[in-house]
């Protein structure tokens, strides 16, 4: 009895460590279903811890957020004048540019059909809002207010219009936990952009990515993206996840090398996100459009810059038009109520009998008859003008 | 027996008592404002609010089993919403709870000088715990320890650490 008097709070606190690390115990067992990596009854604290929490951080992101629009509206009137300028700028960089790769990718499209390869695109996604985080450097979860009531369930993949952000985690009615890929207990499959490598990233303590699973290779260097695989069956395929930042002998695991990625989304700054709720084999109805359009785009310009002139020169309009063109090096299209000029032929260098002209007019031809163009007479090359 | 009275009225004396509010805001607040903080600017992460108001009711009580209670209470409640296995900081700020009561009742903690090392020394102290939890209890191996960002994150919490507990030490019930 003494003894428990005069060890009363030691002999509390190692009850408590005990009862602490038998719960911990039982928490780090293999879950038995990899979409709830914690147990029911951890599940539900969280749950309950979540729902009183999330109120706050509701009331607090939406103070905090309406002071940061209403001062963000003031600074961007002052810019956007020029900030309009810049996009209109950018979006028609952005046409040339898609209307080159529509081509590719149509033709990838025709490949992956042949081979019987089923891809999966983006198809219905849910927008949500973020309102929490972790607060701790040795976990980097996200709060958003969206959650089963919603369609999430866990495993779903989160994005931006940047890149992949991470997963969901544990998903309660009204909100969710996004597993961030810089987490250490997060993992996605992976593919270098131009070398074709597949690998599988993960988070570090520091809240930094990495691939650790390579082989020094001389082909990976900084500068290259990184895409998702679709191998881990959370993220589609081919979103963006970020660039090789460096490369270095990775000391723990020898003769790995850990290649270091930043990520194409500010993990420390996410405010609205996309939750992937389904993937289809094709592409939305939306993306088909704009596929086409662009494909149309870059079939008229590639028609532009290889096909000869179809306008007569000798026409006193067609020669102004064909004259401006060539001034200012750039296709001009005829007037829509212009009459189109018939499209002729260059001249012939080494004429024979089966050059153009060189044939007789039908009305000439005699059934059984000698139909030749008479010998030594050269053919002479169609003249505008001359089968009218 | 005429010496353990003595050391009773004195410990007595020297007890800080608060109010059930303060007892139960104080903490909950803290773990709130740890999960919103880095919200605002990413590199509040480093601080550890919770780590900080168990060190101050620990010191402050100078009861190792209130201590060690306050501290586990305010870590589990740290690990529900950090997402990370429930116990690991309820381990950690139990310990520091405990040990915090201890030297509290031993050496003068109304000194500023005195609370900044106490907290600057806890703080290294609950780092190589977690990293013993992390690493030795749930075999982790990837966790390391960054022991200039550790310091780093000891003398963020020093800093804190000196305001907050001015601030709180209005909050006491003094007998």
């Amino acid at each position: 009895m003494d003894f428990l008097t005069q060890y009363k709070n030691a002999l509390f606190l190692i009850g408590v460590l005990l009862s602490l690390a038998i719960a911990l115990a039982v928490q780090v067992r293999s879950p038995l279903d990899e979409a709830q990596p914690d147990g029911p009854s951890v599940r539900l604290i969280r749950m309950w811890a979540m729902t009183a929490v999330t109120p706050l951080e509701r009331v607090t992101h939406a103070i905090g957020s309406g002071t940061g629009r209403a001062w963000s509206a003031y600074i961007d009137l002052r810019h956007v004048r020029q900030q309009n300028k810049d996009l209109q700028q950018q979006l028609a960089r952005v046409r040339i540019e898609a209307a080159a790769i529509a081509e590719d990718a149509l033709q990838g499209r025709r490949l992956q059909a042949m081979l019987g390869f089923r891809e999966s695109y983006v198809g219905s996604t849910v927008a949500a809002q973020v309102i929490g985080a972790s607060g701790s450097e040795q976990s980097h979860i996200l709060t958003i207010d969206k959650g089963t009531r919603d369609g999430l369930r866990p495993d779903m993949a989160v994005i931006t219009q940047n890149g992949v952000v991470g997963k969901l985690r544990d998903v309660f009615p009204t909100t969710a936990e996004v597993l961030e890929i810089n987490d250490q207990s997060s993992g996605a499959g992976v593919l270098l952009a131009s070398t074709r490598i597949r690998a599988i990233l993960r988070g570090t303590l520091t809240g930094r990515v990495q691939i650790g699973s390579l082989t020094a290779d001389s082909r990976i260097q900084p500068g290259e993206q990184v895409l998702t695989s679709g191998g881990d069956q959370v993220y589609p395929r081919g979103l963006q996840v970020g660039v090789v930042e460096s490369i270095a002998p990775d000391p723990d695991h020898q003769p790995y090398t850990a290649i270091r990625v930043k990520t194409a989304v500010d993990l420390d700054r996410v405010e609205e996100v996309l939750v992937i709720t389904g993937t289809q084999p094709d592409l939305t109805a939306g993306a088909q459009q704009d596929l086409t359009a662009a494909a149309a785009q870059h079939a008229a310009d590639l028609s532009a810059e290889r096909l000869p002139g179809i306008y007569d020169e000798q026409t006193p309009g067609a020669t102004g038009a064909s004259g401006a063109t060539a001034a200012t090096g750039a296709a001009t299209p005829p007037a829509v109520n212009a009459t189109p000029a018939l499209p002729h032929p260059l001249p012939v260098v080494h004429p024979d009998r089966f050059s153009s002209g060189s044939t007789a007019p039908a009305s000439d031809l005699k059934p059984g008859g000698a139909n030749s163009a008479p010998s030594g007479q050269q053919p002479q090359p169609p003249q505008p003008g001359a089968a009218q | 027996m005429m010496v353990t009275r003595s050391y009773m009225s004195r410990r007595e004396v020297e007890q800080q008592r608060f109010s059930i509010p303060v007892t139960v805001l104080v903490p909950v607040g803290a773990v709130l404002l740890q999960v919103l903080l880095p919200r605002v600017f990413a590199g509040l992460a480093i601080l550890d609010l919770p780590f900080v108001v168990t060190l101050f009711f620990a010191i402050s009580r100078r009861s190792p089993i209130v201590g060690t209670a306050t501290g586990a209470a305010i870590g589990l409640l740290q690990d529900v919403l950090t997402g990370q296995p429930i116990g690991v900081n309820g381990m950690a700020k139990a310990v520091i709870g405990y040990a915090g009561a201890s030297l509290g009742s031993r050496i003068d903690v109304e000194n500023t000088t005195t609370r900044a090392l106490l907290a600057f020394g806890f703080s290294l102290v609950q780092s190589i715990l977690l990293y013993l939890i992390e690493r030795r209890l749930l075999g982790i191996r990837a966790f390391h320890v960054l022991w200039l960002h550790e310091l780093l994150r000891a003398t963020a919490n020093t800093v804190l650490a000196v305001p907050v507990y001015l601030l709180l030490d209005y909050t006491k019930h003094r007998e």
